[in-house]
């Protein structure tokens, strides 16, 4: 991801010639500022707040905590056990929906022209977006913990807790480098319902409804291919609940796929840049 | 600035200094449609300067190249003597763009704070606040306001950094006649501070409310420049209504009508001065009646030099075929 980004980062200060010569504590201020109103912007968006926060806690209470609380899926309660997949659906959605929506219609509509007539740091616009995208995913998986410790008798101890957390969240990433290249490729109406098309297939197929084991083999096949199983195997598997299967192996393929999405977000930037300098 | 010129430009860079931004025989083409052809066009210090002209004539492409988010096919864009897309020049400017959605859960100051962190030295907050006219609305979201005041908001956005040059383009598009009074007031107070100002319009009324200088563009092309009196000279004159037994053919051969038309019926003559010609219809028809004489609107005069060179542009086309 690392080379990704600065490639990102210095395609974008290729194009505009020379940097400006800010100090660190601007710059620092800059970034937090961008993100601080990418975050109140989103906050304050009805849509995306009921869409994407209420959706995974609504599923988690019913399925996780009303209907089979008493049960366990591969030895783990479910109360604990849906902490993992609803989280995992929630940090995708808050993820998607919260880089790609945006950008398509800054892009679409003429924001993104006012602010890069601007002199802000290019590469600052997206880091709010990514930033933001953690916190929502944080935040979710922090009630669905809180919902399931009140009502569904969950108990961890503290360092599997924040394994849990610091997973989950770090997993935004890449649904939220998805989203940016989601975001470039397509147009201000188009996004949301792109966005479902995806990330509600891949949520059923990925086991984050239906637990893993009681979908068909050819879908458990299937699950294999999709990035949100191998975030739900690395939470599950903190949970006592994975297919123990080796995390190393989930972790080179999220970031496999961080990689190629946030290379196509680049080709969609490059595309851009293009369309103004052709 | 002047350092990074090269040694045999030095004695044209004291000229240069002052032409705080130029479109050089620009070109832009988007695929097969010329949006600019052999534009030249130059803002100095301290002026404004207003880019009129209908809808689709370039005048948005124009911002855009001299803002650095567009490239010109051939030709260069200049400002502060340098690339546009050089973020020490973005710095030194502001620019007020057509915008189709602005972010409308953030509030008037947040956008401005925002926009404010950009800038090295920003104005402050409720400098920014007077200088718009928002200060009673510093709290509201933008998507809970009228269309004047988020035209003010981006104007705003515009000035926040205290730029030394400001793109307004197409600044009271769509807005109400007192709305638009409104915020030619907020530009003329932020232009006695000494900014440089590019204005885009299609209302000549506006252009020359505001302007010290309007150049006018049409299908891609410069067609006039000069300072809004020298503009309405060019193009307004008389327009003498009345009822006569004289022929269309006889009224045309009278020195100094410049078209004469059928409405009606009576006929309509232009000219640029109008004694000479009642003079001479009184004396060829005794019976003439109905006689009025009017300014012709400044829309008109408009009108007429920018469909004076699209016929112009017809007919060399017409020769190429």
């Amino acid at each position: 991801m690392t080379t990704t980004t600065a490639s990102l980062a210095s395609s974008s200060s290729r194009i505009q010639g020379s940097r400006i010569q800010r100090s660190p504590g601007h710059t620092a201020t800059i970034y937090l500022k961008e993100a601080k109103y990418e975050f109140l912007k989103n906050l304050r968006l009805r849509m995306y707040t009921v869409s994407v926060l209420s959706f995974p806690i609504m599923f988690y209470v019913l399925f996780g905590l009303v209907l089979n609380s008493k049960q366990s899926l591969a030895g783990t309660p479910v109360p604990a056990y849906m902490i993992a997949t609803y989280g995992t659906f929630g940090v995708m959605g808050a993820s998607l929906f919260g880089t790609a929506a945006g950008l398509a219609s800054d892009r679409g509509l003429g924001w993104l022209q006012v602010k890069r007539a601007s002199p802000m740091p290019p590469f600052a616009y997206f880091v709010a977006k990514v930033v933001t995208a953690m916190i929502f995913s944080a935040t979710i998986v922090l009630v669905l913990f809180a919902l399931g410790f009140a009502f569904g008798g969950v108990r961890m101890p503290v360092g599997e807790f924040g394994r849990l957390v610091g997973a989950l969240v770090a997993g935004s990433l890449p649904f939220s480098a998805m989203g940016l290249a989601l975001g470039y490729f397509t147009g201000p109406n188009s996004a949301p319902a792109t966005i479902n098309l995806i990330y509600l297939p891949m949520s059923f197929c990925a086991g984050l409804w239906v637990p893993i084991m009681f979908l068909p083999n050819v879908v458990q096949k299937i699950a294999l291919a999709m990035p949100p199983y191998h975030l739900a195997q690395l939470a599950l598997g903190i949970v006592g609940a994975g297919k123990h299967e080796s995390n190393a192996a989930h972790w080179e393929m999220l970031a496999a796929f961080t990689l190629i999405c946030f290379g196509v977000a680049r080709i969609g930037f490059q595309r851009d840049q293009d369309k103004m300098y052709g | 600035m002047i350092a990074t010129l090269e040694q045999p430009q030095q004695a044209e860079s004291v000229k240069s200094a002052l032409i705080v931004a130029s479109l050089e025989g620009v070109n832009k083409n988007y695929g097969t449609i010329r949006a600019l052809r052999g534009v030249d066009f130059r803002v100095r210090a301290g002026e404004v300067v207003a880019l009129l002209g209908p809808n689709g004539a370039g005048k948005t492409t124009a911002v855009k190249l001299l803002l650095g988010l567009l490239q010109p096919n051939s030709g260069r864009a200049r400002v502060f003597g340098g690339d546009p897309t050089n973020p020490e020049n973005r710095m030194r400017t502001g620019a007020m763009l057509q915008v189709g959605r602005v972010p409308e859960t953030l509030r008037v100051r947040e956008h401005i704070d925002l926009f404010s962190s950009y800038y090295e030295k920003p104005m402050a907050l409720a400098e920014v606040l007077a200088a718009a006219g928002l200060e009673k609305l510093s709290d509201r979201k933008f998507g809970d306001l009228s269309g004047g005041q988020r035209q003010r908001v981006l104007f705003a956005l515009a000035i926040c950094g205290d730029p030394d040059l400001i793109f307004l383009d197409e600044p009271t598009v769509g807005l109400d006649v007192e709305a638009r009074r409104g915020l030619w007031d907020e530009i003329r107070k932020m232009v006695t501070g000494g900014k440089t100002v590019l204005l885009t319009t299609h209302y000549l009324q506006e252009a020359d409310a505001l302007a010290d200088r309007i150049a006018v563009i049409n299908q891609g092309e410069i067609v006039a420049q000069g300072t809004p009196a020298e503009i309405k000279a060019k193009t307004a004159g008389k327009r003498i209504r009345c009822i006569t037994s004289l022929g269309l053919n006889a009224l045309r051969q009278i020195p100094g009508v410049t078209e004469v038309k059928e409405d009606r019926e009576a006929v309509e003559i232009q000219a640029a001065q109008a004694e000479a010609i009642v003079r001479e219809l009184l004396a060829r028809d005794a019976k003439l009646s109905g006689l009025e004489v009017t300014s012709a609107g400044l829309e008109e005069a408009f009108l007429a030099l920018t469909q004076d060179t699209s016929s112009g542009i017809t007919q060399e086309r017409n020769r190429s075929n």
